[in-house]
């Protein structure tokens, strides 16, 4: 069940990556990468991270993804134009992502052998409350310290956007 | 309750230089909203009262030495320098600012806020001792720079230099993150003495994981300190952005990136340094020759410091390519000695420059020896300094990091960062000959400098020339600290 589970989705978020770059038209774009997004979430649901499934939802396939297709509606951008591409691009392009991807994998392959791959549900420790624990003991500092973070992309974006001085 | 959930004084102890920056630069952002026009002079004195007592709980703090917060930091020695370089560094950048944001009528809390904000960020990336704390340390450096770069909204040059900047900075964080992301699955810990156990296990991690993943961390940090061949923004970012953001870019977020490199090599990649060994060899060497060669056809002044800095980061790479105490040691002393001169060179610069900064051209140093002789000769101080002659910081810090590489038998690695130190005298020679031979040229008056950027010009002269004469409290100090 669980591996009918997990090739469903993955296919789905495959195929859903590949519509996002083929597509012309920003918004089909951005529809795919919704598309992505979901889809990521259940695999990580498949894989006991139920908090990270929630917040991949909440996070990027609901507030991000409302920002990016606001931004693409105020700007109004229309399709894509199709640059020309060289020879090589046209013939080369696809058989060398195969063989990238081929050599990849099979590295992968190499390196881990079959015993120690991922197990589908086998892994607990992935609610609210185990996260929550580590995040207020453990990684209490880097939690707080993302607070600097965040405030200083708030200064930099009133920086940049502000009214004109003079 | 669980004690462990309550962090000790001693431990809050160790992080108050960063509490004190982001609370004073967080007052600052509070009465730039109810202070009138007129007021706001008390910004520049401000953040300069708050680095001073950053700088006081850093020296401080080292006498707490250890970990804080769950190992996520680590005060000791080499925290305690970095931590003190950088908030130095950023004393001299307010002092340098403070008279160009006049200058240039865009007065502002902002600026004096993000500096103190990059600051802490880098003060971050000095103490962190975990990879997710390396990350976000550069992250709040990275991103405060990237605004510095553009202050100056109204300035096209500005504009480009901030958009570049960011959209580089940030593909280059992907790499450092997603390195960071194949070590966590693999070693299953951020932590980089847990790495470092994990990795020195007999039948442990494969190499080819970890040397995947410690390459792709590499790129990341390469782009930070903008080595080739990920350097290709120095040059377009130093240029466009404000000269004292220039000088500060050049030296402070490059001495923490150089830190958080000399610590995740040294610590958590040492059982693996068989592997990166040669990849910094060849980034090292590379870095040099982009940096002189390039160097040597500007035109224009700012152009051809952001490639002399490229240049300095190729001499640095060499100290750590020699993955030794010593190395470690000459590249904190280096990086001391070429923060103040090269900072010192900008701020010249800025002076020069005059409002709008229409004056970047080699051309208009000119007669500087004639019309100020003081500031002509600060910054020969900081050439001489930069090309590496005796008396002046930049003479022992190019002694030690190559004296470093040939202990550590990168016998070829010294000849060739020796030739490339001579190709790099002739265009800091350049600039001296412009300045002492030519007459200058008629156009606009240059005003003298105000104080604030005297200091600073001084400040960095004397620094340069402290380092240069009595190198041996700051080199006993970095021997002790550095990184076994």
């Amino acid at each position: 069940m669980d591996s009918i589970l997990f090739i469903v989705f993955a296919g789905i978020a495959v195929l859903c990556g590949l519509n996002l770059v083929l597509q012309k038209h920003p918004i089909s774009s951005a529809l795919s990468l919704v598309g992505v997004m979901g889809s990521l979430a259940v695999l990580y649901l498949l894989l006991g991270g139920e908090f990270i499934a929630m917040a991949q939802l909440i996070v990027y396939a609901g507030a991000i993804m409302v920002l990016f297709v606001f931004v693409i509606m105020l700007l109004n951008a229309g399709t894509e134009p199709v640059s020309k591409r060289r020879l090589w691009v046209t013939y080369g392009g696809v058989p060398l992502m195969a063989a990238g991807i081929g050599i990849g994998a099979y590295v992968l392959q190499r390196s881990f052998p079959s015993t120690e791959s991922v197990k589908l549900g086998a892994f607990q420790g992935g609610g609210a409350y185990e996260i929550g624990k580590k995040l207020f003991e453990t990684y209490v500092l880097p939690f707080e310290i993302t607070s600097v973070l965040i405030l200083v992309a708030i200064i930099g974006a009133i920086v940049l956007a502000s009214k004109e001085v003079n | 309750m669980d004690s462990s959930l309550f962090p000790t004084s001693a431990e809050y102890f160790r992080i108050l230089p960063e509490m004190i920056l982001t609370v004073v630069a967080t007052l600052i952002m509070f009465l730039e909203a109810i202070l009138k026009d007129w007021q706001k002079r008390v910004f520049a004195p401000i953040a300069l009262a708050g680095l001073t007592a950053a700088l006081v709980a850093a020296i401080a703090a080292n006498g707490s030495q250890g970990t804080a917060f769950h190992d996520m930091l680590v005060i000791d020695g080499f925290a305690t320098f970095f931590r003190v370089l950088v908030i130095a560094v950023g004393m001299l950048a307010v002092f340098a600012s403070t008279e160009y944001l006049k200058r240039e009528a865009h007065p502002g809390g902002e600026f004096y806020a993000l500096v103190l904000f990059c600051v802490t960020g880098q003060c971050v990336m000095a103490t962190a001792n975990e990879l997710i704390m390396i990350f976000i340390g550069l992250e709040i450096s990275s991103i405060a720079s990237y605004i510095l770069a553009g202050y100056l909204r109204d300035d096209a040059r500005n504009n480009e230099a901030a958009l570049k900047y960011f959209l580089l900075g940030s593909f280059a964080t992907a790499f450092l993150l997603f390195g960071v992301a194949w070590i966590y699955g693999y070693t299953g810990s951020t932590n980089l003495m847990e790495i470092r156990r994990q990795l020195e296990t007999p039948g442990g991690p494969s190499v080819l994981i970890t040397g995947t993943a410690a390459a792709l961390m590499f790129v990341g940090f390469a782009f930070k300190i903008s080595a080739a061949p990920f350097q290709v923004w120095a040059p377009d970012v130093y240029q466009g952005a404000p000269a004292p953001v220039s000088g500060f870019l050049s030296v402070g977020p490059k001495a923490a990136a150089f830190a958080i490199l000399l610590r995740t090599y040294l610590t958590a990649f040492a059982p693996i340094s068989r592997q990166w060994v040669p990849v910094l060899w060849i980034c090292a060497l590379a870095t040099m020759i982009v940096g002189n060669f390039a160097a040597i056809q500007q035109s224009n002044i700012k152009r051809l410091l952001a490639y002399s800095s490229i240049a300095h980061a190729g001499y640095v790479l060499v100290a750590v390519t020699a993955n030794s105490e010593i190395g470690s040691a000459a590249a904190m002393f280096y990086l001391a000695a070429y923060a103040f001169t090269n900072f010192g060179a900008f701020a010249v610069v800025t002076h020069v420059a005059r409002k709008g900064e229409r004056y970047t051209k080699v051309e208009d140093f000119a007669g500087l020896a004639q019309k100020q002789p003081a500031m002509a000769a600060m910054l020969t101080i900081f050439l001489l300094s930069l090309i590496g002659v005796p008396l002046t910081g930049g003479f022992f810090g190019k002694f030690y990091i190559f004296k470093a590489a040939l202990d550590s038998h990168l016998v070829w690695l010294t000849v060739l960062g020796l030739l490339n130190s001579a190709v790099a005298a002739y265009y800091y020679l350049r600039i001296l000959v412009v300045m002492y031979m030519k007459d200058p040229e008629p156009s606009e008056a240059l005003p003298p400098a105000g104080p604030a950027l005297q200091i600073a010009v001084y400040g960095s002269a004397i620094a340069t020339l402290v380092l240069g004469i009595f190198p041996s409290f700051v080199l006993d100090f970095a021997s002790k600290a550095a990184l076994k």
